[in-house]
């Protein structure tokens, strides 16, 4: 089976809430829908208070290249638009909306049939994506069409659709993968159209045995899509390690996947693709896992965004007695939440409790130089070195160190016998190098 | 004996010959060096702080060589004395520089703060500032971890313990700007260090809307511009929901720290005020006499 070749590490996977079908979240009595996703500028709101919007209505409009549209995903008036804490404890721009009935927009189709048939052209696709606020759904929120229009003199051979769900405990894209399998295949269908490349590749882990099965057995209708299945190994989700398993082509230091003819897609971004596509559906809902060892019910559950969290962990169960940390998000990219109550976001692929004994960190001891960090670091850096150039503000060794490279998948903290914070600090550098290269470029 | 006669001439010879040689190349490549740059470096504290803007002394003492006039230029440390200094040595005239001072720009004590949630990680303000807003509900405010601390070369400003902010001991600070880069948070300042280092400052950083400033923190600036309307001097403007005092115009006539309602304007080393005498009926001036 393949992997990608260079370090990574097998966390448990304690994938709980695994083969549980997909539930539909009740509607909020309110939402609060944020204006800004991780990446790009945020938008521009477009309603004010007093506004009634159904669902599906466009409520802001994206600023600039890089920014996507955001929808009401609910029917009512919107209360106010303010700021909103997110989850990094920061305040966001957001439009709180009181929920009143459950009332779509007359364009959006919401019958389950399927709809296989794709006739538009490749900019119509586009820009249809771009209208529906798609963003990358596996984590990172980078605007997908900005993915599908490549600059100009590169173009795409491959298309790989990102289903690896590497980070333990997270199964929505699993259960998504079962249920809508199909969906899926026609979302990657109108992805391969809109990139004009006529070879697609679905990568899955092998412990999704049942999803590989099921897409494998589909796929056999769909002209130029493959299924493969891919040894457990984290962080395979990440782009560049992608690639490197299913098409054996390296992505070069600071460069995008577009570069060696690559376009890595989740598995939930191909979905909501199919959905904008086909049944004129924007981006107002995903499916995310409320998981945990001491989870009371742990499951999958289809939430629209803006609901608060805690509302969605009440559903499946409130908080369990002896949690010490909520993740939002999968355990290793993850980052915990301050509390509960902030909005979902295009983002949120998952809440996890850890119990309050995992939780802690174990105090530091010093490096031993056993470079268990070298050898699992995906990308062949020396994480042991850059922490401590950055505990020292060496800033000039860690850029050529090539600390810009890190993915930050915490293989090395993971990994390290020493407990060393190896992530931080190297998560620390990449900021500062990463404001001096901007100063630099922007003084030429 | 031979052996040695011939030993010593041997070396002798080679000996001289790379004097010789070493002689001309010295002469050859002589880099010519201004002797002023050894005496200015001399005069300055030798700290190599950097508060200058130059890597270290010696940098500092070249470019002052090298410039047409001492404008700009200005050792933080040393202060007017050592610029005048600078100035005998080169004969060039030093712009006086008013001394300054870092002050904190936050006030929220434990009590005044209430911690929201626990933070963990790595104690160092940058790594925690990049992760989230911070322990309390002012994600404007002091995390308390100790960045500062660390950049101090002078040993001036500590994180108090009990109050978990940190407290700059005006006679140690130079006022050389580490502490200021340091702070992820934005919340040192270099202020005029003052008459009798009397200094007046709006110790808050919070640009949230009033009602949630105040709800995180109870000596927040809630920008209610009180101190605006009350300042003859015209030395208190607002921008983003903050006031702030401009050292320049402010003549420390304190009006402005008494109606501030929330206490976020700080006054440091002014005597205590008088009581005011009509408080007390002529009954109880009989008792205290």
């Amino acid at each position: 089976m393949k992997t990608f070749r260079i370090g990574g590490i097998h966390p448990k996977e304690n994938k709980f809430s695994a083969g549980k079908q997909i539930q539909v979240a009740e509607l909020p009595k309110q939402v609060v829908i944020p204006l800004s996703h991780y990446i790009g500028t945020p938008s521009e709101a477009v309603v004010k208070k007093g506004d009634v919007v159904k669902v599906g209505q466009l409520i802001g409009k994206a600023n600039g290249f890089i920014s996507a549209n955001v929808h009401s995903s609910v029917s009512g008036k919107v209360n106010k638009i303010d700021v909103q804490l997110d989850a990094t404890g920061y305040k966001r721009p957001a439009v709180y909306i009181d929920v009143e009935g459950d009332e779509w927009l007359e364009t959006i189709d919401r019958s389950t049939e399927i709809k296989r048939e794709c006739n538009l052209s490749k900019e119509e696709i586009v820009r249809k994506i771009q209208d529906a606020g798609i963003v990358g759904l596996g984590g990172a929120t980078f605007p997908t069409h900005v993915k599908l229009s490549p600059p100009p003199g590169k173009k795409a051979n491959i298309l790989i659709i990102n289903a690896v769900e590497c980070e333990s405990y997270l199964t929505c894209d699993h259960q998504l993968m079962l249920e809508k399998g199909e969906e899926i295949l026609v979302g990657t269908t109108i992805l391969m159209k809109a990139l004009e490349v006529n070879r697609a590749v679905i990568g899955i882990e092998s412990n999704k045995k049942d999803a590989i099965v099921h897409l494998q057995q589909l796929a056999k209708n769909f002209k130029g899509i493959e299924v493969e299945a891919l040894k457990v190994r984290y962080p395979q989700g990440g782009e560049k390690q992608l690639i490197d398993a299913v098409v054996r082509r390296q992505v070069p230091s600071g460069r995008i996947p577009i570069e060696v003819g690559a376009v890595v897609q989740n598995v939930g971004t191909t979905y909501a693709v199919y959905e904008a596509v086909q049944k004129n559906k924007p981006m107002i809902e995903r499916v995310m896992t409320i998981t945990g060892k001491t989870a009371p019910n742990p499951g999958n559950y289809l939430v629209r965004l803006g609901t608060y969290l805690s509302s969605v962990v009440d559903q499946a169960g409130g908080v369990p007695e002896g949690t010490g940390k909520i993740v939002g998000g999968g355990p290793m990219m993850g980052r915990s939440l301050m509390n509960l109550n902030v909005p979902m976001a295009k983002g949120s692929s998952g809440v996890v409790f850890i119990k309050e004994e995992e939780s802690i960190r174990k105090p530091v001891k010093n490096c031993i130089r056993c470079a268990k960090c070298v050898t699992v670091c995906p990308m062949g850096l020396e994480p042991f070195l850059l922490m401590n150039q950055s505990e020292r503000n060496m800033w000039a060794e860690m850029e050529d160190n090539r600390t810009m490279d890190c993915i930050e998948c915490g293989s090395c903290s993971y990994t390290c016998p020493s407990n060393r914070p190896l992530l931080d600090y190297i998560r620390f550098g990449k900021t500062t190098v990463g404001g001096i290269i901007r100063n630099r470029t922007a003084k030429k | 004996m031979n052996l040695i006669v011939i030993a010593l001439l041997t070396l002798g010879i080679i000996g001289a010959v790379s004097a010789i040689i070493l002689y001309f190349v010295a002469k050859k490549f002589h880099v010519y060096e201004d002797p002023r740059i050894d005496e200015v470096e001399a005069a300055l504290p030798a700290a190599n702080c950097g508060g200058c803007g130059f890597p270290g002394c010696r940098g500092f003492a070249n470019a002052c060589v090298k410039a047409d006039t001492l404008d700009g230029l200005f050792c933080p440390v040393g202060g007017n004395d050592t610029m005048q200094k600078v100035a005998g040595i080169l004969g060039k005239t030093a712009v006086t520089a008013v001394p300054t001072v870092a002050v904190v720009r936050c006030g929220g004590t434990c009590d005044h703060r209430p911690r929201m949630n626990e933070y963990d990680g790595v104690k160092h303000c940058f790594i925690a500032h990049n992760l989230y807003s911070g322990e309390t509900g002012c994600s404007w405010g002091c995390l308390g971890l100790g960045d500062c601390e660390v950049s101090c070369e002078f040993d001036a400003i500590k994180v108090n313990p009990v109050t978990k902010l940190p407290e700059v001991d005006e006679d140690k600070c130079t006022s050389c700007g580490a502490c200021v880069k340091a702070c992820p948070k934005l919340l040192i300042e270099l202020r005029k260090k003052g008459p009798k280092s009397r200094r007046i400052y709006v110790s808050c950083r919070n640009e949230d809307k009033g009602h949630i400033a105040k709800k995180s923190c109870d000596v927040s600036c809630i920008s209610c511009s009180k101190c605006e309307k009350v300042c003859p001097h015209e030395a208190i403007t607002i921008t983003n929901n903050l006031a702030f005092i401009h050292d320049d115009k402010c003549k420390l006539c304190r009006k402005c720290v008494e109606v501030c309602p929330t206490n976020a304007i700080v006054e440091l080393n002014f005597p205590p005020r008088k009581v005011k005498e009509e408080s007390m009926t002529p009954k109880e001036e009989q008792l205290v006499g």
